[in-house]
């Protein structure tokens, strides 16, 4: 039979990459969004002055590509593991954004918002625990 | 507030709209089995031919560029938690436009992802 470590070494790997990525791109584009200010909607050329902006954000672009790199591993992780057991996996992004928000921001995090991004590991921990697929085809 | 307040929504239920499209679309297209570059292109080639793909990729860019939005005046950590109130659109949206069941267990999940949404957004200061 063939050994399931070198699967199990590539998966562990992929959800790392995910549960990194994914955060370090969302913390990337709170930089350079807050690099580039706040949005106002109000008039249209101010929207086209701050989009132009946006465009030009070095951290706005890490974070673009951060986040692909999230997407690529979770659809590589995907074709072999089950949905079922990347979802609650991937759950701990939620802690990894408070972490690196706290480290790299300088944002600060209240006990009452870790206790509720804890409840959010679990709940999506949960929600993975259910069958992927519940419609017959 | 109010800005931020539409920005949230725009978020969650384009967002969720944009991924059930694009679940439609990739369900008329059908099961992926074959993952060689080729056959991984010829997929992607079928998908842009339908429809609802489209309409999926523009309300995802449009629940991208709110993001955007709502992180140019709020914290990460608490916009990204916030934005899991998703998985509660997500499985309405589920229910009503793709006939799917949810568990009682998935049910339970999504609660408990809305109960810890209330405490990040009450532990706010």
């Amino acid at each position: 039979m063939k050994s399931r470590r070198p699967l199990h070494l590539k998966t562990i790997l992929m959800i790392l990459i995910m549960v990194i990525a994914g955060p370090l791109g969302n913390v990337l584009l709170a930089k350079g969004m807050k690099q580039v200010g706040k949005v106002a909607f109000w008039p249209p050329s101010g929207l086209l002055h701050v989009t132009l902006r946006v465009f030009r954000s070095t951290s706005v672009w890490l974070g673009v590509a951060s986040l692909l790199t999230f997407f690529v591993a979770n659809m590589m992780v995907l074709t072999w593991a089950d949905y079922s057991y990347v979802l609650p996996a991937g759950s701990v992004a939620y802690a990894v954004i408070a972490l690196l928000a706290y480290f790299m921001l300088g944002e600060r995090v209240t006990l009452l918002h870790w206790i509720g991004i804890a409840i959010i590991c679990v709940g999506v921990f949960t929600v993975g625990r259910t069958s992927p697929r519940t419609v017959d085809r | 507030m109010v800005g931020a307040l539409v920005l949230f929504l725009l978020i969650v239920l384009a967002g969720t709209a944009g991924e059930l499209c694009v679940s439609r679309a990739m369900k008329s297209v059908g099961e992926v089995n074959d993952f060689r570059p080729g056959a991984v292109a010829g997929v992607i080639f079928r998908a842009m031919r339908v429809g609802w793909m489209w309409a999926g990729i523009l309300l995802m860019t449009l629940a991208f560029f709110s993001l955007l939005g709502v992180l140019s005046f709020e914290n990460v950590s608490f916009v990204v938690p916030v934005s899991a109130l998703s998985y509660l659109a997500g499985a309405a949206g589920g229910v009503i436009f793709l006939g799917e069941h949810v568990s009682l267990q998935r049910w339970i999940g999504i609660l408990l992802v809305v109960v810890g949404v209330a405490l990040v957004i009450l532990g706010k200061r």
